[in-house]
């Protein structure tokens, strides 16, 4: 047994902990263990990263998972528990660790499994027309079916009373171009008392069809659980498959796969530069952001073959390849970018009128952040110093040198400026991916089926923030459950926090701060 | 400012002024259905089922393509042992129905070899695109050839039709110069541009979007998921499928997503002042619907 496990046996309490692969630990414990153990988790370093339940036949009952995130040692830890068909129900930690709760209360409407404990224990996923009882990741439930919709009161918002004070109902379908959800605004005036979210309706039963698709296809509905993370997701299920089946990615392959996470990075980062800009109404950097992110996704379609490298990952290596002319192509683009870069933050952070409208806008406290789990650059915005890229690499990055660039001021500012710095980074790891390109192939061969009765983890830090993907396989090695966690899930309730306390108009530029993808909230 | 004015003269205009030109490496695959042995290896790999083979009829055989369901992976290139499936280049593929999005072709099965050989290219009854084209126009009676007020509306998408939808108003594509404009409120719009695949959730939103939109509205369905529902596919329990399983649409523009070249091109499709084709440049031309097989 490697001393990491030993590390984690001991600090958690457990009997025993089995290490499944590098970096991936699972132990098995009794249902009520679970709270006590989740808070000698969180005493110790660890992090919440995901909760989920699985089904695991009709006789054999249900699994809830804890997986936990630690640096020291540096790995994953996934703690399993069985619960009793018979008594579908399981003991909530989210009154002690907020960053459960969505988590939860999404097992309790997919599942049928009640929280024991839980402090709100409402539907989150599940809108108001759905019946009781239509548990669709349950087995039982059969994937192509209607459900029928129920008459019922409108979704309860808080209610605001007092003279003055007003509800402000905004969505689903928003006035500007992006994905549908309902804020509801509880405001005095211009000042935002609260701000509430009914979310979901874009769920597109994306975890059930995993396990419809055969696996391979699986990658292409991977690409499709947030269009813009297209590369970051496609790498976690990669990821997942390639560790079932213990196929090492070639060198070349790792490689290429950074530099394609990265160029995802920068063309989102940039865009939403733009968009911050727009939202609050400074036309000329908004513009240029958007002239240069839309050279960024010409020269990915040039050099990959797609705008917003949909295709370009694939099971067990990459689909493309950069020649040296190609390389020294993107290397002069990228160049040239840097320093136009520099002169749209210039033009912004000089700019008073501009700076007036982020700076102290939209605050999300380090505390607030840390407790609600926030992930990726929203939770580096806030003061939190994480990202899997450094601290449980995959791919290439543990050969590549870069900084996590941290913020401490969590309002919009510190997420402009922190995606500035991370453009700054990436710049830094595409050099030093497309110079240091190992030679090889770009994909390696794959076995026919996947092991059966096997589950596995995939990860990957997208330009948001984690995705991670846990893929089990059932006795003939078809996939039984796929549990997608996207760092916008994680993040929704971190934007309800930052927007109490400003004004309603500053609300665009908070949420596009974030900048949380709805779809790959809902799935 | 004095340096803001600088920068923007400095650049110059950066709008493409045919944004039509440029091809793409890869629009949608392009079968050579003659030199197709029906082995049905595309249809293995197509994660969506825009490829579909049909033996049920002994000594027949069907392969149809379908570019409403097709999210350009590729893999079908990449599988074809007879190189007969090639990479087109073509993206202003838009049309009016769902079917004219559809090739299919007949082969003659040899019963002792099991060997198939190309017929001819079959093709269901339906509109021709000509046809639709004068039924939309007649519809729309000119109203919308001038200006166009679009309301976007994500009925289910992964946000990647909203992507390219976005970039159609960036300056490279500068949408407005053809008087395509943006609205806030269906209120406001004579066109409903509609992403999928439609959710359950959002199915009443939007039926009700639509009911506030005035009269002659027009709705595009836009990308894969959108024509047809896509990798997310159709009847679910949570993804109901295309637009038109919930609306009547106009247009389709397929591909995942569609680039804003073929968005733009859809528009000015549902706008009356462009005609859709249906031509990927490849030796198998779609004959006349009605006909039967080609003979």
């Amino acid at each position: 047994m490697s001393t990491a496990c030993d590390v984690l046996r001991e600090r958690l309490g457990l009997a025993a902990v089995t290490e499944l692969r590098p970096r991936e630990m699972a132990a098995e414990v009794q249902l009520d263990q679970l709270p006590a153990i989740a808070d000698r988790a969180v005493a110790s370093g660890l992090r919440l990263v995901s909760l989920f339940a699985s089904d695991e036949g009709a006789e054999r009952g249900f699994t809830i998972h804890h997986l936990w995130s630690g640096s020291e040692p540096a790995t994953f830890m996934r703690l399993s528990a069985h619960v009793d068909p018979a008594r579908p129900r399981f003991p909530s930690i989210a009154a002690k660790h907020p960053a459960a709760n969505w988590f939860e209360r999404e097992i309790m409407d997919y599942f049928g499994l009640v929280p024991d404990g839980h402090p709100n224990p409402k539907r989150v996923a599940l809108h108001d027309d759905w019946p009781e009882a239509a548990w669709a990741l349950r087995k039982a439930f059969v994937d192509g079916q209607s459900v029928p919709r129920v008459e019922g009161d409108f979704h309860p918002f808080r209610p605001v009373t007092g003279e003055g004070v007003f509800q402000v109902p905004v969505g689903p379908v928003h006035a500007g171009i992006i994905e549908p959800g309902h804020f509801r605004f509880g405001v005095a005036g211009e000042p935002v008392l609260y701000l509430q979210l009914r979310l979901f309706y874009v769920h597109k039963g994306t975890e059930k069809r995993f396990e419809r698709l055969p696996w391979r296809h699986g990658l292409f509905l991977a690409e499709s659980i947030s269009g813009d993370t297209a590369v970051g997701h496609a790498l976690a299920y990669a990821h997942a498959i390639e560790r079932l089946l213990g196929v090492d990615v070639p060198p070349r392959a790792q490689y290429l796969r950074v530099v394609l996470l990265e160029m995802e990075r920068l063309y989102n980062h940039v865009a939403d530069i733009g968009a911050i800009a727009t939202d609050v109404a400074f036309t000329v950097p908004a513009s240029r952001a958007q002239i240069l992110r839309e050279r960024l996704v010409t020269i990915q379609e040039r050099l990959f073959g797609a705008r917003l490298l949909r295709g370009t990952v694939g099971l067990g290596g990459v689909k493309c390849d950069l020649t040296v002319g190609r390389r020294k192509e993107l290397l002069i683009h990228l160049e040239r970018l840097e320093g136009e870069f520099d002169d749209l933050i210039k033009l912004l952070i000089d700019s008073g009128t501009f700076t007036d409208r982020v700076d102290d806008t939209g605050v999300l406290g380090r505390q607030v952040a840390q407790d609600l789990g926030i992930v990726g650059m929203a939770a580096r915005a806030s003061g939190l110093d994480l990202d899997l890229r450094r601290d449980q690499p995959h791919d290439a990055y543990a050969a590549l040198r870069f900084q996590v660039p941290v913020e401490e001021g969590g309002d919009v500012r510190a997420r402009l400026m922190l995606r500035a710095r991370e453009v700054e980074q990436s710049l830094l790891i595409l050099k030093q991916a497309l110079e240091g390109l190992p030679e090889g192939s770009v994909l390696a061969a794959l076995p026919d089926s996947l092991p059966p009765s096997s589950s596995a983890l995939g990860w990957a830090e997208a330009w948001r923030g984690e995705c991670l993907h846990w893929i089990q396989t059932d006795a003939r090695g078809q996939i039984t459950r796929a549990k997608i966690t996207d760092p916008s899930f994680k993040n929704w309730p971190g934007l309800a926090e930052a927007v109490p306390g400003n004004i309603l108009p500053d609300f665009p530029v908070i949420n596009k701060s974030f900048n949380l993808s709805y779809s790959g909230n809902d799935r | 400012m004095f340096s803001i004015l600088v920068k923007s003269l400095k650049t110059g205009v950066v709008t493409k002024a045919d944004p039509f030109s440029a091809r793409p490496p890869f629009g949608f695959p392009v079968v050579d259905f003659p030199s197709c042995t029906g082995c049905a290896e595309c249809v293995q790999v197509c994660p969506t089922g825009a490829l579909q083979a049909d033996s049920s009829t002994p000594g027949r055989k069907t392969l149809s393509l379908s570019y409403a369901l097709c999210i350009q992976c590729r893999e079908c290139v990449e599988a074809c042992p007879e190189r007969a499936i090639q990479p087109g280049r073509e993206f202003e593929v838009a049309s009016y129905s769902r079917e004219q999005l559809t090739q299919r072709a007949a082969f003659d099965v040899d019963g002792a070899t099991g060997q198939a050989t190309f017929r001819g290219m079959e093709v269901r009854p339906g509109p021709s695109l000509e046809e639709s084209a004068a039924t939309l126009k007649e519809r729309i009676k000119g109203r919308l050839g001038r200006s166009l007020h679009v309301r976007q509306v994500d009925a289910g998408s992964c946000n990647g039709c909203e992507l390219e939808i976005v970039a159609t108003a960036n300056p490279v594509f500068d949408l407005e110069r053809f008087g395509i404009h943006f609205v806030a409120s269906p209120r406001h719009a004579d066109l409903l541009l509609v992403t999928g695949p439609v959710t359950r959730n959002m199915e009443i939103a939007l039926r009700r979007t639509y009911e506030g939109a005035p009269e002659p509205r027009v709705v595009v369905a836009v990308g894969a998921c959108g024509c047809s529902g896509g990798i997310f596919g159709e009847g679910t329990y949570a993804a109901i499928g295309g637009v038109d399983r919930v609306l009547p649409v106009d247009v389709y523009i397929p591909g995942c997503p569609p680039r804003p070249q073929a968005i733009l091109n859809g528009l000015l499709v549902a706008m009356g002042v462009r005609e859709a084709r249906l031509k990927p440049e490849g030796p198998a031309p779609l004959p006349e619907p009605g006909r039967g097989i080609a003979e």
